[in-house]
């Protein structure tokens, strides 16, 4: 196989690996905030114990994302070496904040958050908490800002030519606040808050299923309910402000995305189908016009399609960026119409009757996971040919001096450690699970009286 | 070309990554040098003792190799892009015994099955060897140059050609430099049975030192050319070397009188040194070409532009005093002697 693919192989699926374990910490940080702020107000025990059970999920989740984001970090420039000098000036600038900002608050406090419940007080480990918390939530900022700076660039100007042309910036506020990167952030931030309600949720659904620990559980069903609900209503805002973003400046994905060929026409939406890129048909169901009206609220209205792009400058896998990108549509608009049903039985004090509803609870913890990942496949498949939109090459882009052995070779040690790394989580976070809080609280007696 | 008290901003930008990577190998040179000695404590309970050590300040330590990777991108991108790419093999197994040791420090203690803990305990102390002496294969390359041609292209060997003579001394010293350094670090953790094993293993650790120390010490000035270039056009850097070899031979000393804080103070001034040393020599080549000096990597041709160089001096400026801030108190924290409880590993 040659450089290009092997580099984009392993480059998807660090990625997507590493990108498992962020979204969880970011919100499980939230609800945990939630949690040890409601300690802090009431001094309900209980929630002590909440707090303190997650924390040792969250330690988990944490620790594998740090040890597959260092990986990250390097990648740019072990596979992508003539990319990493051709956007080195803004891009570097977004990691090096990142490290400095997000991960020294995330990772100073990390420590307090985990070892410090005997050595301060409870007001400083809730602060340490939300350091951990906000730490996280910036970590996301500065890694989005610079990816949505790929997809819609801002604020620089290309300096040399041939192989010593690179961007430079000439507006740092412009670069990060470049067309897509604050919708973005949004959407990222909630699909992390997804995942971590949604764990939440699950967990504490099986205990109510099994009848363990039913007094706590209610309480933290709530809390993620609560934050569920908001969020899943809000994603479908920032990711429509998305999508209009798109199609203003990428509107090749933005054709791809709905399967939409035609030179410039009135364009469908479509609830679910399947795209021929040979016959340039899409079979399925759809709003005729949807497109366009969703665009500029007109249904004859003209929007852009492939075709009137160059084949070498549209994006090869048409049909898998619409099915990614409608799967993630899809469970967005489940996830809605499930935590909207279950805060109506809540309002109605019959949130915990329905033992069906919880088992539902109970599986729907992969739906925000896959989501995240569809999101991300989506919106990077959609930008190709570009690595740099509209600048570099993908097939400009990987390391000139790398041979497919070398990449064949890490790419093989990073399936094997990260398959381990995998079946540990799982097995940990199961353990953990199964056991339940019982070892959160000093004096078992004590607990047996909170968690009834 | 822009300047900030009368230096350049791709001078004040060596500087930076320098006193970053420096931060990187004090801080990181503890946790990676208790590690190295993990097989030599027998009992299981001085192992966990050991790991708790370093337990809440592992993570917060390994930041400075992050922000140091990212000011190095930042600053001089070329540089990141040249020195990963061509190295290729050498920081992929450095990232995957990264991934391992952390999984270590992790999962060891979640069980209690013994050959669950006694694999961990082998994985753990291996990745912590490969770390230490990868590090120092790395910068041997860097010291001895690597064959780059125009437009930064790597023209050398894929797989081994990394590990030459020299590569291979410099890589046993930051072994033995890590040691040391994590042995004194552990002294000051523990009490009893453990830290009288400790006083006994740091002095095997300082002969192991001394004697690799020595070696290639010997080795650079005789083999490499024009290492003592830069010391003889500015005798004034001599203070250098000096210095680092004041600080080397206070270590033992010290530690003999017990005095295990100072003792750390100056070993990890002992790393400082040498890597200043390092430094000096090299400015302002990053990277040196072995086919011919105007292909090596200089701050010069790897910086970014004027205008980002200056943000993000800007962002170090504001930045720095609140990590120093979040060390301190995570420090404060955990000051003392370990103390298992029901949070340890
Ligand atoms: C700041 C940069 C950045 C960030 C935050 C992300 N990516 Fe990305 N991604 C890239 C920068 C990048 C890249 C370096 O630019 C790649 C490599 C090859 C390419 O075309 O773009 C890429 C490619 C790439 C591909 C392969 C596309 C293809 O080759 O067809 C996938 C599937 C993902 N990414 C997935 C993700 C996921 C799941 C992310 C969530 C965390 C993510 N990316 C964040
Ligand atoms: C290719 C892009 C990425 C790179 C280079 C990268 C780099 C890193 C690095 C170096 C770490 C370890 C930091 C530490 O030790 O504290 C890390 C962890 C983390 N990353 Fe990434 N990352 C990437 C993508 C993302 C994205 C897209 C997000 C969020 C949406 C994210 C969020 C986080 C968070 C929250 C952590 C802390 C550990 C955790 O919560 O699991 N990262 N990343
Ligand atoms: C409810 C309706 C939703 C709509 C209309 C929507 C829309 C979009 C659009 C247009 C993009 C592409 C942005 C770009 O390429 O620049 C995107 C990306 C993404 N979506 Fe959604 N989305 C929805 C739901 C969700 C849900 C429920 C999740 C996760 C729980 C999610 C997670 C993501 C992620 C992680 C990305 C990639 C990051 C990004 O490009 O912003 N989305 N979404």
């Amino acid at each position: 196989m040659d450089v290009e693919i092997l580099a984009r192989i392993q480059f998807a699926f660090t990625i997507a690996f590493h990108y498992i374990y962020p979204p969880l910490s970011i919100g499980l940080g939230l609800i945990m905030v939630f949690m040890e702020g409601m300690y802090i107000k009431t001094g309900n025990k209980q929630y002590e114990i909440l707090t303190r059970f997650w924390l040792k999920i969250f330690a988990i989740t944490f620790g594998i994302g740090v040890a597959t984001g260092i990986i990250m970090e390097f990648e740019f420039g072990t596979n992508w070496a003539v990319y990493s000098r051709y956007v080195g000036d803004i891009f570097g600038s977004a990691l090096a904040a990142e490290g400095l900002f997000a991960f020294g608050l995330e990772s100073a406090f990390l420590g307090i958050l985990l070892f410090g419940w005997n050595r301060v007080s409870p007001k400083v480990h809730f602060i340490s908490t939300i350091g951990v918390f906000l730490g996280s939530m910036f970590s996301a900022v500065w890694i989005v800002v610079a990816n949505s700076w790929q997809q819609t660039p801002a604020g620089y100007h290309i300096v040399g030519e041939g192989f010593n042309a690179r961007a430079e910036v000439t507006d740092f506020w412009a670069m990060v606040f470049n067309p897509s990167s604050v919708d973005r952030i949004i959407h990222v931030w909630q699909g992390a808050f997804l995942a971590g309600a949604f764990l939440v949720l699950s967990v504490h659904a099986y205990y109510l299923l099994k009848e363990r620990y039913v007094e706590i559980s209610k309480k933290a069903f709530k809390i993620a309910l609560g934050i569920a609900t908001v969020i899943s209503l809000t994603q479908l805002l920032s990711g429509h402000s998305s999508a209009e973003v798109v199609a203003e400046n990428q509107p090749a994905k933005l054709a791809a995305m709905e399967g939409h060929y035609e030179e410039s026409g009135s364009a469908d939406l479509y609830l679910f189908g399947w795209v021929n890129d040979e016959t340039q048909e899409v079979t399925g169901l759809k709003i005729p016009g949807g497109l366009s009206f969703m665009i500029d609220q007109d249904f004859e209205a003209p929007v852009t399609g492939l075709n009137a792009f160059p084949k070498e400058d549209r994006p090869g896998q048409v049909n898998a960026v619409f099915q990614f990108y409608h799967i993630m549509i899809s469970i967005g608009m489940f996830l809605i119409g499930l935590t909207l049903y279950a805060s109506y039985l809540w309002w109605k004090g019959r949130l915990f009757e329905k033992k069906w509803l919880l088992k539902i609870f109970a599986f729907s913890v992969l739906l925000p996971q896959i989501a995240n990942q569809v999101g991300w496949f989506a919106a990077e498949m959609g930008r190709q040919p570009w690595i740099v939109y509209g600048h570099l090459r993908t097939n400009e882009g990987f390391s000139q001096e790398v041979s497919s052995n070398q990449i064949l070779f890490s790419l093989i040690l990073f399936l094997v450690v990260y398959a381990i790394l995998f079946l540990l989580f799982i097995y940990s976070v199961n353990k953990k699970i199964k056991h339940g809080p019982y070892d959160e609280a000093k004096n078992p007696d004590e607990f047996l009286k909170y968690v009834s | 070309m822009e300047y900030f008290l009368g230096i350049d901003y791709p001078t004040l930008w060596y500087l930076v990554v320098g006193l970053l990577f420096s931060g990187y190998a004090i801080l990181e040179g503890f946790d990676y040098g208790a590690g190295m000695w993990h097989l030599f404590f027998r009992k299981d309970l001085s192992r966990r003792i050991a790991i708790n050590a370093i337990g809440p300040l592992w993570d917060a330590n390994q930041v400075w190799l992050i922000i140091g990777a990212g000011a190095l991108f930042a600053g001089f991108p070329v540089m990141y892009a040249t020195m990963l790419s061509s190295m290729y093999v050498p920081f992929m197994l450095f990232l995957m015994f990264l991934v391992l040791r952390s999984s270590a420090i992790k999962f060891r203690s979640a069980e209690r099955m013994l050959w669950w803990r006694k694999t961990w305990d082998i994985i753990y102390f291996t990745a912590n060897v490969f770390i230490s002496f990868l590090l120092g294969v790395v910068l041997a390359n860097i010291l001895q140059g690597i064959e780059l041609a125009e437009n930064y292209s790597y023209k050398g060997g894929m797989f081994f050609s990394f590990l030459n003579p020299y590569a291979i001394m410099v890589g046993l010293t930051t072994v033995s430099l890590f040691m040391t350094q994590g042995a004194i670090f552990l002294l000051l953790k523990t009490e009893g049975r453990l830290h009288a094993r400790l006083t006994f293993l740091l002095k095997k650790g300082m002969i192991f030192f001394i004697v690799s120390f020595a070696a290639t010490s010997l080795y650079t000035l005789v083999f490499l050319h024009g290492v003592t270039d830069t010391f003889k056009e500015h005798p004034i850097y001599f203070v250098i070397p000096v210095l680092a070899f004041l600080a080397v031979a206070n270590v033992p000393r010290l530690a003999s009188k017990k005095k295990y804080a100072y003792a750390l103070i100056f070993s990890s001034l002992t790393m400082a040194f040498l890597l200043m040393l390092v430094a000096v020599q090299l400015y302002p080549v990053l990277l040196p070409s072995t086919i011919g000096p105007e292909y090596s990597v200089t701050i010069y041709n790897a910086a970014a532009s004027q205008k980002s160089l200056g943000i993000m001096l800007t962002i170090v400026l504001i930045g720095t005093p609140l990590l120093a801030g979040y060390f301190l108190f995570l420090y404060k924290t955990f000051h003392g002697k370990v103390k298992l409880d029901d949070t340890s590993y």
